[in-house]
């Protein structure tokens, strides 16, 4: 029976064709492949194309986390292919769709395997595991590509004949020339080769001559119709420890030397005469791998506001992996998915929690850039919890199952301006981390600064200090102190600078307040509160038509929008409920608006045209929403 | 990928009627030597040209046997193909268009530097070299230090009309570095890019020294095959300051920096579908031109909206158990 190419593994690249920051160009079954290694050792095989315009990833650039294409710099994650950054639009974080095809992948006997299976989910037992192979040090030979069908290819192999691996270390230790010259055949040294077992892409031979005898496992890559890569492996190393030769003691370097020049010799040979066999034969029609259509969204929307795909939504499920205390009152939790992979984390987003008493508190995602095989969150306990992050010091330990929503970003970093200036009050260190971590390792300049009570309350110290001198700490400054720092960090407004701020709401405020005196515009300061620290005023009462639903309906005093709009069936996403996130907010068609949120600037409050309908009210008896 | 390079003979491989009965540039005038064969390829057929002998009339004609190189007298020329020269380029065409060709007013005033900038062969479809020129987004990171730099890289939104006869792009901005100068003192250039061919594009950009005027620059695509194109880079500069050689050679530096990204884009040929590949707000001119192509009905050089997806051949089993 015929293999399924798609759930057959088969060898593409060296290991060792992956070096430091490279990106090799790969093929199966007539489908380019883009391979490269990141800085954290994970193997990405991806399809050899960008899906922005088709440009090969492979003449990309590997920044060690992310793999950035030439033509407009799309940054995609190690391991997931998520698109963490488009350079043309940086206010915008890319739409969750945007995703590189990528496959799995796995090392192996110096290899790099994977399959025709796009989406990277691993199908069957993974690479043959061969006993011969796993032994000893196994030995890669060069890998040979050969013109011809893949199947003769490993049928004609079978004829591959070679000197076990003892008698030619040994030769070269004498001096003496192995198997004389390229004229002198292995037929003439008498050594007896046999096929010892066959896989449905590789085959195994033997060779035996008196006591010696080694084994070479020859793995057929089917590169397309009508070519194919043979990767040979032979067991036991160039020392020949595999059978039983028992060759004497000599420079290893040398031994290697002749053992793969006596198969890179032979294997041409034979090569040479399957190319000659082919080429006698008609060609086979080239494949055509199915290229993998973008997933299905209107064209116009391939960015987006991650908002708008907002709602109450923990549909994740990790797993505590380590919780550590990072400073005072913080702990810090690694996150990991029970399997699959997680949506790659972009710089400013923040995840729901569900926590065990059932209360769902956000977080921030201190990940840095490629970081995308678990979730990092810092949590401070708040005196003032209403259970929230108590819950999570007090009864969340390493091994617990927690329910999270997909990554969320209403403070997404852009990455155009010459400077950007991170500021962090507290705990509000965890977003602007990940931003600094994202502008540290693609190479942009900004500065962080951390505002702290003293140096027992900094957290996550080892990912400060791998940052260096960007970032300074601020220390036990009280409120003035603390004013008169950030007068002079803002004190020269830059054109095309930005400015990003999380922390305390009178930190934020005082930031605020000094950004736009000394001439900073309301768009290039951003920021995040973590509570809404303004006193809601929910007096009034009035009227809510629904454009859309046809509905109108009465807000009484002590009811927010959003609860009259629940009461009556209307679904509307919503995140922290307290103004501060941006989740919920709706076009206004009619009425004026009594903004009472932290979300919208003072150009966009005055715009009156969005609202957050959580917090927010009505200053006309009458509002018309767009729902 | 390669079988419909291997025409030599007269006989285009094209049978998109939206394709042949359009203008074709095949050479700028002047390169053209008189009295010998000139040999090129259009839309998969071979033609050869020539420029009668003492005069400056081109004579064009689907190919027979002759060489390149050869002496020929171009009077005596049977089946020659309807003529064009406009813009300083040789135009023909392969089937019976019922337009003319189309104007580009700055031609006319009379201080204007004209020339050809390089006739360049990439390994790509027309459309595709098209759609690179429109496009602002590559700017920082295919001409760096020259048409953009990073970190300043967005595409601000634009305006794009779009009529039977042309698309036009107007208020496209983008930030240029000074050249060895310090990225932030560089200054955002205004662009207007017009297509007023399936396979030619221009784009206007104010001249350094007098705000009022625009230099233009445009890409005429010779489509050879359906995935590989000779691009004539046209000049119509105001420039009193540099030689021709200098602003030739400027061109040539940009279309050399793009030669490598278009050659290393697949699928070569254009794919119409907007969901063949991702385009974002940045890309409102191209996803113009796609819609614009589909329109038109072309089919040449493009993979058609419509097309069902390809059917995967009788794949070859890769390898056999025994
Ligand atoms: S083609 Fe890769 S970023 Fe545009
Ligand atoms: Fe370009």
């Amino acid at each position: 029976m015929e293999p399924d190419p798609s759930t057959s593994w088969y060898p593409v690249a060296r290991s060792d064709d992956l070096p430091l920051r490279h990106v090799f160009q790969g093929e199966l079954l007539g489908r380019e492949l883009a391979i490269w290694r990141a800085d954290d050792g994970f193997v990405n095989v991806w399809e050899n194309r960008c899906l922005h315009r088709g440009v090969r990833l492979s003449i990309g650039l590997n920044e060690g986390r992310e793999l950035r294409c030439q033509y407009h710099g799309w940054r995609y994650a190690n391991r997931t292919a998520g698109c963490t950054y488009i350079p043309a639009h940086p206010a915008d974080a890319p739409a969750r769709v945007i995703c590189n095809v990528t496959f799995p992948a796995v090392e192996r006997y110096g290899l790099v395997w994977t399959c025709d299976s796009p989406g990277g989910v691993a199908p069957g037992d993974g690479p043959p595991v061969l006993a011969a192979l796993e032994a000893a040090a196994p030995l890669g030979l060069r890998n040979l590509p050969v013109n011809a069908e893949p199947s003769t290819v490993l049928d004609e192999l079978a004829a591959y004949a070679f000197v076990p691996t003892g008698l030619l270390a040994q030769r070269t230790a004498h001096d003496r020339p192995v198997a004389g010259s390229a004229t002198l055949g292995t037929e003439e040294l008498g050594a007896e080769v046999s096929v010892t077992d066959r896989g449905h892409s590789w085959i195994e031979l033997t060779a035996r001559m008196g006591e010696a005898a080694s084994r070479v496992v020859l793995f057929v890559q089917p590169v397309d119709s009508a070519r194919s890569v043979v990767r040979g492996v032979l067991a036991g190393g160039a020392d020949g420890a595999d059978g039983a030769d028992g060759a004497g003691v000599h420079s290893p370097e040398r031994d290697q030397m002749a053992v793969l020049r006596h198969h890179h010799r032979e294997l041409s040979r034979l090569r040479d005469a399957i190319e000659d066999r082919a080429a006698r034969r008609p060609s086979p029609v080239p494949m055509t791998p199915r290229l993998q259509q973008v997933r299905l969204r209107p064209a116009e929307s391939a960015l987006e506001h991650d908002r708008r795909d907002g709602g109450r939504r923990t549909g994740l499920r990790v797993s505590v992996a380590r919780r550590w205390d990072t400073a005072d009152a913080i702990v810090a939790f690694e996150l990991r998915q029970l399997d699959g992979l997680l949506p790659t984390p972009r710089p400013g987003a923040h995840i729901d929690v569900e926590l065990p008493n059932g209360l769902v508190r956000q977080y921030s995602l201190v990940n840095g850039p490629g970081e995308t095989d678990r979730y990092l969150i810092g949590v401070k306990r708040e005196p003032a919890s209403r259970g929230g992050s108590a819950c999570l010091h007090d009864t969340v330990i390493v091994g617990d199952v927690l329910a999270i929503s997909e990554p969320r970003n209403n403070f997404p970093l852009r990455r155009d301006s010459f400077r950007t200036i991170l500021i962090a009050g507290g705990i509000g260190i965890t977003p602007l981390l990940s931003m600094a971590q994202a502008l540290h390792w693609s190479g942009h300049t900004y500065e962080l600064h951390y505002f702290a009570q003293s140096a027992g309350h900094v957290a996550f110290t080892e990912i400060l200090d791998s940052l260096g001198p960007d970032v300074t700490t601020h220390l036990g400054l009280d409120p003035s102190g603390t004013g008169s720092v950030l007068t002079r960090l803002l004190s020269d407004p830059e054109d095309g600078g930005h400015v990003y701020v999380c922390g305390p709401g009178p930190m934020l405020d005082a930031t605020r307040n000094t950004a736009t005196t000394a001439g900073w515009p309301d768009h290039a300061v951003h920021f995040e509160y973590f509570t809404n620290a303004t006193e809601i005023d929910s007096s009034s009462s009035f009227e809510v038509e629904l454009a859309r639903s046809a509905l109108t309906l009465p807000v009484p005093a002590g009811s927010s929008i959003m609860d009259v709009l629940r009461a009556n069936g209307v679904a509307v996403a919503s995140s922290c409920e307290q103004g501060a996130c941006g989740t919920c907010l709706t076009a206004v068609i009619a009425g004026e608006p009594d903004h009472q949120d932290v979300y919208l600037n003072a150009s966009e409050r005055r715009a009156g045209d969005r609202m957050a309908i959580c917090v927010s009210r009505s200053r006309s008896p009458r509002l018309v929403l767009d729902i | 990928m390669a079988v419909s390079d291997t025409a030599t003979m007269g006989t285009p491989s094209c049978t998109d009627p939206v394709a042949l009965h359009e203008w074709y540039p095949i050479s700028a005038l002047v390169e053209i030597t008189p009295g010998l064969v000139h040999r090129t390829q259009l839309l998969g057929g071979a033609i050869s040209y020539t420029r009668t002998p003492g005069g400056s009339r081109p004579v064009v004609w689907p190919s027979g046997g002759e060489a390149s190189g050869a002496e020929v007298d171009g009077l005596a020329v049977d089946h020659q193909l309807p003529v064009r020269v406009k813009f300083g380029y040789v135009w023909t065409t392969l089937g019976r268009p019922e337009h003319e060709l189309f104007d580009i007013a700055e031609c006319d005033e009379a201080d204007r530097r004209i020339q050809n900038g390089g006739s360049i062969m990439v390994a790509t479809s027309a459309p595709r070299a098209i759609e690179n020129f429109l496009d602002m987004g590559h700017f920082p990171y295919v001409h760096t230090g020259i048409l953009g730099a990073e970190p300043r890289t967005e595409v601000l939104e634009y305006d794009v009309e779009v009529t039977d006869e042309e698309i036009l792009a107007t208020r496209c901005l983008f930030f240029q570095p000074q050249a060895a100068l310090s990225a932030s003192d560089g200054q955002m250039t205004e662009y207007v890019y017009r297509v007023p061919h399936p396979y030619c594009v221009m784009l206007y950009k104010s001249v350094p020294t007098d705000a009022s005027r625009m230099d233009v620059i445009a890409l005429f695509c010779q489509p050879m095959t359906e995935e590989r194109v000779r691009a004539h880079n046209f000049l119509c500069m105001v420039d009193a300051v540099n030689s021709d050689t200098a602003l030739k050679r400027f061109q040539q530096l940009i279309f050399g920096q793009d030669k490598p990204i278009l050659e290393n884009q697949s699928p070569r040929r254009l794919p119409l579908d907007p969901r063949a590949e991702t385009p974002i707000r940045a890309d409102k001119s191209s996803i113009s031109y796609r819609r614009w192509l589909s329109a038109k009905g072309l089919t040449y050089a493009v993979i058609p909206a419509t097309a069902p997806s390809p059917t995967p051949a009788p794949t070859p089993a890769p390898t056999r158990s025994s």
